[in-house]
């Protein structure tokens, strides 16, 4: 078990070392460059320029040194604790990535606490009975949330319950300070799109479990159906909704950007949208490290958690 | 009066498909008194496991009875609530299952899964029931049950889990046990250590068997009564030995004559197929549903229905569903065995010579190294093999006998020895690196008919494949006459060359799978277990087609078997195996007569024989066979022989003593002992 963690963080590192050289090799070149003086000077500023302003600029911001160098350097930063700094901002990215992180933490941990009892509780009831009307009606309700794009959901929910019912508002930017109404509608957006699939999961999960033969001693044991579906078919039948559920964690950070961006919630996935249409290399190196720890650490709690649940391949 | 058990009355069970309503049971009867065992018997498909099913009301959602009633203890079941089901449910009527592995929960440990039987029924405490629990376990004589209780089911052997499943339905005492072929998926030692088991139950408690198995011979060991079933009716009933001795009904005769028992022999007394083969639910014939295989058919009188049970005497309990039993001449009908003539063996064609192979496994351990073992799947294997000539190669789970093909097939590289085909060595040779000539001399019919054949291809296409890569023939005219030769000869039509694999029965797919390996002219073919996975009608007509085919080719068959009765009836020399070394070899009359290694004699004795002829010498070995893996010092069969000598057997490896030319015995024994032993079959005399 320790050997598997072991090599896993060991994998980690390497994805982390890759990914950081090839964005840096890309960010490197004059091109990108040159965006970040048009972004942050602006165009006509830059094409008034001369060779020796813009070349001035380009040491005044680090960038004329040679690539290697600036990895290095960057890189001994990282080990430190020092991100760098956001072009864009113009602070530290430590602390920009730690807040937009938190952010987008709340979010995920409200998606969650909604999502898991919702999928697993319906996907358990539509599995109990394969082709039950029950079943049916869960289903075609999962599939149908589902097949929904999250940017057809969120338009969906803006109209009926910000504008049409102005329950909650609309943007979710935080501009007056934090308000838990505003997170409302990213919430729901999140929950019904991803609660089809984790349902449609438990669903299948729970009917095989359902026809297989010690469920049918479990049965005609005697025991009260109650028990057979509590105690006997549930553990089975949670295995595999638990590590895909494990594995939304990453969809959560990284695959949410297009509802951060809708509704202007300043979390990690706009972040990453900001930075990467700015050239904000640093930033985006930042987001890059904590998204490849993120889906990494996820993976493991998800092998490890299916060694602890599934007692037929725990170690030892 | 006493009020039976368990009473079906004209019962009729359906499945509701696509199709429409299949009937699965028809018109079925039985009465049950209390401690009676009656046994059920039938081949798969005709309905034995939707009785029991049938009896414990769960039918899944697309069964249903749709005719007749069935009384438990003198009330309907039908009529009962799901309160009152539940009740009897696992309290008074239990159920021992087909794959134990299955039928246990994985996720529970086995404390919990035996101690809510009583909870839930009779309502007492869990530390009582636990306390009950492990005392059933000590009854089902299991040892260490303290551990067997904290242990998960996959913690423990197939042998044991089947244990555990019976003392889960004995822990209430129920009125009626129903046991649901409870050993088909056992080694034959576990099995008959089970078997005792259940007699036992039977003989203590007075509880009431139904036994269901496609094994005659089993049913004869523990039920009074038998019901034999064909497609989905009862077609014979009555005292077990009524109708082993005097059997009245065609179907059961046919059974009969295919199954190997000990007076059969290949030569002198082939055995007699059934022909044909069992109709699907929706496609049985008008009258008998048994007409188109009978050679008794008479037009007129099989060909409608009605078809009542009927006495074979004014008020025997033996009964028959066949219009012309008293027509039939039933002791002209005895023998219609044609002899055939003894081949010869030619030259030596395989030798193999202290062949071993060892696998290293690393065991995953908690910790960052895990240790590394060696499994000794072979360890020195040395026997020969001539031309024309049939070794069987004879053991259980784990003794090596699947490791030791795939070294002969090239799968696998020896770890040392040598194998000798001609003059070639093939212990080192991998498949790959192996000529097309030489792979089409070795070749092999797989166990599982099932899974070896492409579900995409044609079969045609299959076997022309290996005619054309082995280079028998290339132009395609000829190929097709090949084809078409081969399947004559496998006596399928020519017409099945354009059929996928789905389209045919298991008997038939293996008779293709026999086709394919003899299609490049071997000289050598491995069976490995070609009858194991097919029903006892079917199995003797393979057989016999194979040794049709092998007489005709002077091929050389090594027959790997678990079966000891198909290998006593149709090899000429057998090897017995166990945990990876030869316990014993030599011709198979001298296997199967004293001098024994005592493995081999408790592997006869665990062989259940379907004749009332028949005595056998009672051994039964404790204990489970030993994980490869982890084999016992010394001689590897130390930790369950009946004559272990402390000191000695568990020490040193058993010296090889030979009491014949190629009759050699590995074992501590003296020579004296070994010779003064008592043969374990013998035929009483009528």
């Amino acid at each position: 078990m320790l050997k598997l963690i072991a090599s896993r963080l060991l994998q980690m590192l390497l994805i982390m070392v890759v990914v950081s050289l090839l964005l840096f090799l890309i960010f490197d070149s004059d091109k990108f460059k040159k965006q970040i003086a048009v972004a942050e000077l602006g165009g006509f500023a830059v094409s008034a320029l001369s060779e020796q302003d813009y070349e001035a600029w380009l040491e005044k911001k680090g960038l004329n040194v040679a690539f290697y160098e600036r990895y290095a350097k960057w890189a001994s930063g990282v080990a430190h604790g020092n991100l760098g700094r956001s072009f864009e901002k113009n602070e530290p990215v430590l602390s920009l990535v730690a807040e937009r992180l938190t952010n987008t933490g709340i979010l995920a941990f409200w998606v969650f606490a909604l999502m898991i009892p919702l999928s697993l509780g319906l996907g358990i009831v539509a599995g109990m009975k394969e082709g039950s009307k029950r079943d049916r009606v869960v289903s075609f309700v999962a599939v149908f949330t589902t097949s929904l794009p999250e940017i057809a959901t969120a338009i969906i929910v803006t109209v009926v319950f910000a504008l049409g019912l102005r329950w909650v508002p609309a943007n979710s930017s935080m501009v007056n300070g934090w308000d838990w109404r505003q997170l409302v509608l990213p919430v729901m957006t999140l929950v019904l799109y991803d609660f089809g699939y984790v349902a449609r999961m438990t669903r299948a999960s729970m009917a095989e479990v359902m026809t297989s033969q010690y469920i049918r001693t479990a049965v005609l044991k005697g025991l009260p159906y109650r028990r057979v579906i509590m105690r006997h078919a549930l553990r089975n039948a949670l295995i595999a909704p638990f590590t895909i559920i494990v594995l939304q964690l990453n969809w959560l950070l990284s695959g949410v950007v297009v509802v951060e961006v809708f509704f202007q919630y300043a979390g990690f996935g706009k972040l990453l949208l900001d930075a990467a249409l700015f050239g904000d290399v640093y930033v985006i190196q930042a987001a890059t490290l904590v998204a490849v720890c993120v889906a990494v650490v996820s993976q493991i709690i998800s092998d490890v958690g299916y060694t602890l649940l599934n007692p037929r391949i725990r170690f030892g | 009066m006493e009020i039976p058990v368990l009473e079906c009355r004209n019962l009729s069970i359906s499945y509701y498909t696509r199709q429409g309503e299949v009937p699965a049971v028809v018109d079925f009867n039985l009465r049950l008194m209390p401690g009676e065992a009656h046994g059920i018997v039938g081949e798969s498909g005709c309905g034995k496991s939707t009785v029991a099913l049938a009896i414990m009301n769960y039918m899944g959602r697309n069964g249903a009875i749709v005719g007749g009633e069935i009384l438990f203890e003198g009330r309907d079941m039908r009529t009962m609530s799901a309160e009152e089901l539940r009740q009897i449910r696992g309290a008074k009527i239990a159920m021992v299952y087909q794959e134990p592995m299955a039928s246990l929960n994985p996720s529970m440990k086995i404390a919990e899964q035996l101690a809510e039987v009583p909870m839930y029924h009779e309502g007492i405490g869990e530390a009582e029931a636990l306390r009950r629990a492990e005392k059933m376990l000590v009854q089902v004589r299991l040892p260490d049950p303290q551990r067997i209780m904290n242990s998960y089911p996959h913690q423990i052997s197939g042998g044991q889990q089947q244990r555990v499943v019976i003392a889960m339905a004995l822990l209430s005492n129920p009125r009626l046990l129903l046991l649901d072929e409870p050993t088909t998926a056992l080694d034959v030692t576990v099995e008959a250590g089970i078997v005792d088991l259940i007699k036992e139950i039977a003989r203590t408690t007075g509880t009431s068997l139904i036994y269901i198995s496609h094994n005659l011979g089993l049913i004869l060991e523990t039920c009074t009564r038998l019901t034999v079933m064909y497609s989905g009716e009862a077609v014979e009933s009555g005292d077990i030995h009524a109708v082993f001795d005097e059997m009245r009904h065609p179907y059961t005769r046919g059974l009969f004559n295919s199954i190997p028992l000990p007076g059969a022999d290949k030569n002198s007394r082939p055995l007699v197929a059934i022909r044909g083969q069992l109709p699907l639910p929706h496609a049985r014939p008008a009258g008998c549903y048994f007409a188109p295989r009978c050679d008794h058919f008479a037009a007129g009188v099989c060909d409608h229905r009605p078809l009542p049970m009927r006495a074979v005497a004014e008020g025997a309990s033996h009964a028959v569903r066949c219009a012309r039993f008293a027509e039939i001449d039933w002791a002209a009908a005895t023998l219609p065995h044609t002899p055939r003539e003894k081949v010869l063996a030619g030259e030596l064609v395989l030798s193999v010579e202290e062949l071993t192979k060892h696998y290293t496994v690393e065991s995953s351990g908690a910790f960052l190294v895990g240790a590394r073992r060696t499994v000794k799947a072979n360890e020195q294997i040395s026997f020969a093999a001539r031309e024309a000539e049939t070794v069987a190669i004879v053991g259980e789970s784990g003794c090596g006998k699947s490791t030791f093909a795939k070294v002969l097939m090239g799968l696998e590289d020896a770890t040392s020895g040598r194998v000798q085909l001609g003059d070639l060595d093939l212990a080192n040779l991998p498949v790959q690196s192996r000529n097309e000539r030489t792979i089409a001399r070795l070749q092999m019919i797989f166990q599982n008919p099932f899974d070896t054949l492409n579900p995409s291809h044609t079969v045609g296409a299959q076997i022309s494949r290996v005619i054309r890569k082995f280079g028998v023939e290339r132009d395609p005219e000829k190929v097709e006459a090949r084809l078409n030769q081969l399947l004559d000869i496998i006596k399928l039509p020519r017409e099945f060359a354009h059929r996928r694999p789905r389209q045919l029965s298991g008997g038939q797919k293996q008779r293709i799978g026999i086709a394919r390996a003899f299609a490049g002219d071997p000289k050598v073919v491995i069976a490995d277990e070609p009858v194991s996975a097919l029903d006892v009608s079917v199995q003797a007509a393979v057989t016999g087609l194979l040794m049709d085919i092998q007489r005709d080719n002077r091929t050389t068959l090594l027959f790997i078997s678990h079966d000891l009765s198909v290998v006593r009836y149709l090899a000429d020399r057998v090897v017995v195996m166990y945990l990876g070394r030869i316990m014993e070899k030599g011709s198979t009359e001298e296997i199967f007569a004293p001098p024994y290694h005592p493995y081999t004699e408790a592997l006869l004795a665990a062989v259940p024989i379907a004749d009332t002829s028949v005595r056998k010498r009672r051994i039964v070995l404790s204990g489970e066979i030993p994980s490869p893996s982890n084999p016992p010092k010394g001689c590897p069969f130390n930790t369950r022989c009946l004559y272990m000598m402390a000191g000695t057997c568990d020490a040193i490896p058993p010296p090889q003593r030979e009491f014949a030319a190629g009759h050699v015995i590995a074992c501590h024994l003296p020579r004296e002992t070994l010779l003064a032993m008592e043969p374990v079959i013998s035929i009483a005399p009528a």
